[in-house]
């Protein structure tokens, strides 16, 4: 919160703000110190919580005319793209969507990476987001099953079949989950439940994810502590939101192509074949977003394994904070960790690209080098080279290196 | 006022607790418990396949609590085939006998072992089943012999009503 006193002008304002202090709040908002130099990659923060919300609209209004249930749910999508007035539009943008959500929030974790954003004080920012990143996943994964079609159907059994590989109770579970003997009805009808609830827990998360960083401020790409307020830093309003809004529609373009011109590119042919339990695609691949797991899932030739180490590729993100041993934040100080971060991304758009491919010969050989780099990169690489690295000196100051024309600092940190 | 000595309170203060978390799990029960196979689901237990049509080396497809079963009538090089491997060489080890009563009758639960796929038919490297979802390869008798699946396909329970009548469940 602001360091000063917030005392409304208007005398009703006064009134109402000693019982509810909104306008506090608002106050806190638009004055919010923000280091004046963050970038571009600083802008995804908002674009996600416009995605967050473009999908609980569209979400909402999809759910008017969709119907939960094993024999009319593919049916409904289709009277959804046919019939409903601009059903197409609400629906596309959705499944788009989803898609352009998980675009955002892989450059915002990763502009967290080379920046060092989830490094102390911002620890627990940066874990709440690892848990609306799981439940992303999750809500993603159920609404791809709503449509009911055999990508929907399949990669529903393939998914709750993860936990048939826990010793003794995985079964149970897997039949629990179910509600039955295999992916039916009533797996259908508790998936749109969750699929509902899920974005509204990611809403309230990030409400947590914004109080916390609104605690130690934001991060920046020098990646050194900024006093606020001070001629270091500018107010959020109108500065960050005019930049942020700009980006949006940048932003909006890109979800606008996809929508209007290639509103099926990111999908698959299959899932506009009805589900049918006695078929299985040839080939079953997840969306695009999951693929780097799904390659961990499949390179290990052990079931239990596999999953294990699924689960491992994402949970040891949230241990982060810790793996990291260095105590300069930003990589553009860190002349080592910057070519491994880059060597990092590679691995894991590497990672996508042959969890796509059929699981075999050279595409399984990559699958495992890949997976070994994974998570030698987290569980040794960030840890030792905290202590072997030799960074380059820090600014004393944002404004430091541009009015003494210092030569500290690497071009892109300038931008 | 002594440190360790339990008093009433601390007696009371535990029972309290004891009782609020039998209470809290008794509501809990239920919801969980709802999502288990309800009683329509498991009413659905048992099929009743005609099979007098099915020729020597050929699988019909049957849907058995929403699952498929294969019903394969295997030829007598088949049934040789799947009797003839040493139990060494297998990942999940049973004997052929075991998992066909009627050695020409192979009845099992047509579901990948590793993760709920529906393995192809004479497909892979032993003739029998190949999953085209993570690349498990089955043998004539449904046993697991290569790739990520931990066991072999299951054999349900099920019995010959007559001779050519097959009840699964």
């Amino acid at each position: 919160m602001s360091d000063h006193e917030y005392i409304p002008k208007s005398k009703f304002g006064k009134w109402f703000n000693d019982r509810l202090p909104l306008l506090t709040l608002t106050n806190h908002l638009t004055d919010y110190p923000t280091p004046k130099n963050l970038n571009y990659w600083w802008t995804f923060g908002g674009i996600l919580t416009f995605c967050l919300i473009a999908q609980i609209v569209t979400g909402l209004t999809l759910a008017m005319h969709y119907i939960a249930h094993a024999d009319l749910a593919f049916e409904s999508v289709e009277h959804i793209m046919r019939d409903v007035n601009y059903g197409w539009l609400i629906r596309y943008i959705h499944s788009n969507g989803s898609s352009m959500f998980f675009l955002a929030v892989y450059i915002h974790i990763f502009r967290s990476m080379f920046y060092g954003s989830y490094k102390s004080p911002r620890e627990i920012i940066w874990i709440i987001g690892i848990i609306i990143y799981v439940l992303m996943m999750a809500a993603a994964f159920m609404g791809y099953v709503l449509p009911w079609g055999q990508m929907s159907f399949w990669g529903a059994t393939v998914i709750t079949n993860l936990f048939s590989a826990i010793p003794l109770v995985g079964e149970g579970i897997v039949t629990w989950l179910w509600g039955g003997y295999s992916v039916d009805n009533p797996t259908l009808t508790r998936f749109f439940a969750l699929h509902y609830l899920i974005p509204f827990l990611i809403l309230g998360l990030v409400v947590l994810h914004i109080w916390a960083l609104h605690i130690p401020g934001n991060n920046n790409p020098i990646g050194i502590d900024v006093k606020k307020p001070s001629k270091d830093t500018i107010p959020f309003h109108p500065y960050i939101v005019i930049k942020d809004a700009f980006a949006l529609l940048m932003f909006v373009l890109v979800f606008a192509f996809f929508v209007f011109y290639s509103p099926n590119i990111l999908g698959h042919a299959d899932n506009y074949i009805e589900a049918n339990p006695l078929v299985t695609p040839t080939h079953i691949v997840p969306e695009w977003y999951l693929l780097p797991f799904y390659a961990i899932l499949r390179s290990i030739p052990d079931k239990l394994m596999g999953v294990v180490a699924m689960l491992s590729a994402i949970l040891v993100l949230a241990a982060l904070p810790w793996l990291d041993t260095s105590k300069i934040r930003s990589a553009v100080f860190r002349p080592l960790y910057k070519q491994f971060f880059w060597i990092l991304l590679i691995d894991v758009i590497t990672l996508g690209y042959v969890g796509a491919m059929p699981a075999e010969g050279l595409y399984l050989l990559v699958a495992r080098v890949a997976t070994g780099y994974y998570f030698l990169h987290f569980l040794v690489i960030l840890p030792v080279l905290g202590f072997k690295e030799r960074t380059m000196p820090l600014p004393l100051s944002i404004s430091e290196p541009v009015l003494s024309g210092s030569t500290n600092l690497s071009k892109e940190s300038l931008n | 006022m002594s440190d360790k000595k339990t008093n009433r309170r601390d007696f009371l203060f535990t029972a309290t607790y004891a009782l609020g978390a039998v209470g809290v799990g008794a509501v809990i029960w239920p919801l969980v418990d709802q999502m288990n196979p309800d009683a329509s689901v498991k009413a659905l237990a048992s099929t009743e396949v005609d099979v007098s049509s099915v020729q020597p080396g050929k699988t019909i497809t049957v849907l058995w609590r929403g699952k498929p079963v294969f019903i394969k009538r295997r030829t007598p090089e088949e049934i040789s085939e799947a009797r003839a491997v040493k139990l060494e060489d297998l990942k999940d080890p049973q004997k052929d006998e075991d998992r066909a009563k009627n050695p020409e009758w192979l009845v099992m639960v047509g579901v990948c072992t590793h993760l709920g796929c529906v393995p192809l038919n004479d497909k892979g490297d032993y003739k029998g089943w190949f999953c085209p979802c993570h690349g498990s390869h089955y043998d004539t008798s449904g046993r697991i012999r290569k790739g990520p699946a931990p066991t072999n396909m299951e054999i349900p329970k099920y019995e010959f009503v007559n001779s050519s009548t097959i009840k699964i469940g």
